[in-house]
């Protein structure tokens, strides 16, 4: 019986779909999710992050319908006057537009990883990083515009409720934290791709695992930019 | 397993989604960009976000191709947080309003 159970686990033929998958998958004495564990583990982590960015985005919804003082205009915050024209929020649309073309990269990658294309799977995770590190440079750069040029502290600014500082600072200073460790998780596993240690191993699920915590930042971006920029 | 075959995509499925989250995101850029306002602002945020993230964690993170039990386990526990953001805006209106009457004039 026992033996019975182990092999079913590894064989993936005749397996149950839908709601009776889900009770077969989790009742019997075996591994319940039929993935790496390395993935499983990598969705568990990428789980209580969530919970995190959803924290801040609440806690920043709730000081927000509380102040009494009028909310600063991201729009407004956040314009650039590029070549005479004043174009609201630009940076924050080409922040946007490189992260989503940072994760089409990674997507690819991971594609290229499963098809043993050692030297695409590996250039095209060095890209991923490099448009990480502009996103990350143009959020160095919108910071110190804030800071230095609108004079918006933590604690307050010039322009309406304190809050607005708090909350900026605290969820796109989380999240840039988690770009820059991708990016270098991203450069350490692109640069064992390319000296051929999983080619050795034969196993490229690393780099769907990378690519996992990768996408999931450009998601949770996804959600700043809707809620703090656009709202 | 179900990576095994999520491997075989070609990659014209990720440069068709990257395409569509560059559209989405264009669409979102343009509410602000037009000074769309009100009920039809928030509304068209939130479809766009929602479709992005849709199109992120299905295609990009291959949940789309997992088993329903790993879906199940991952996707379900983050609605509790509705609760969170459903209690957090209850309290926010009372605030406001407590405030309004004591700091305001």
């Amino acid at each position: 019986m026992a033996v019975d159970v182990m092999t079913s686990s590894i064989e993936p033929a005749g397996i149950t779909e839908g709601m009776p998958g889900v009770v077969t998958d989790l009742a019997s004495d075996k591994q319940a999710f039929a993935v790496p564990w390395g993935k499983a583990m990598m969705w568990i982590f990428l789980l209580s992050d969530t919970f995190i960015f959803a924290s801040f985005l609440t806690s920043y919804m709730h000081v927000r319908m509380t102040t009494t003082d009028p909310w600063p205009s991201s729009s407004e915050v956040f314009a650039l006057t590029i070549g005479g024209a004043h174009i609201p929020l630009v940076l924050i649309a080409i922040m946007t537009f490189i992260l989503i073309s940072s994760s089409g990269t990674m997507a690819m990658a991971v594609n290229y990883g499963y098809r043993r294309n050692r030297g695409r799977t590996a250039s095209l995770m060095l890209i991923t990083a490099a448009f990480g590190t502009v996103f990350v440079g143009m959020q160095a750069f919108e910071w110190t515009k804030l800071i230095v040029e609108e004079g918006i502290r933590p604690w307050g600014n010039p322009l309406g409720a304190p809050q607005f500082g708090s909350a900026f600072f605290m969820i796109t200073g989380f999240h840039g934290l988690h770009v820059s460790a991708g990016v270098i998780y991203l450069t350490v596993v692109a640069l064992r791709v390319w000296r051929g240690d999983y080619e050795r191993s034969g196993n490229y699920e690393i780099v769907e695992i990378a690519g996992l915590y990768w996408h999931f930042v450009d998601l949770v971006w996804v959600f700043i930019f809707a809620f703090f920029y656009l709202w | 397993m179900a990576t095994k075959e999520a491997t075989q995509h070609p990659i014209s499925v990720y440069l068709w989604i990257w395409l569509l989250l560059f559209v989405l995101s264009a669409f979102s850029y343009m509410v602000d960009y037009l000074h769309v306002q009100g009920l039809l602002r928030w509304t068209l945020i939130i479809v766009f976000m929602l479709l992005k993230a849709g199109l992120i964690v299905g295609v990009f993170m291959h949940m789309k191709w997992e088993r329903l039990a790993l879906k199940l386990a991952i996707l379900v526990p983050p609605l509790c947080l509705l609760v969170l953001i459903g209690l957090m805006a209850i309290e926010g209106d009372y605030t406001f309003l407590t405030r309004s009457q004591a700091f305001t004039n």
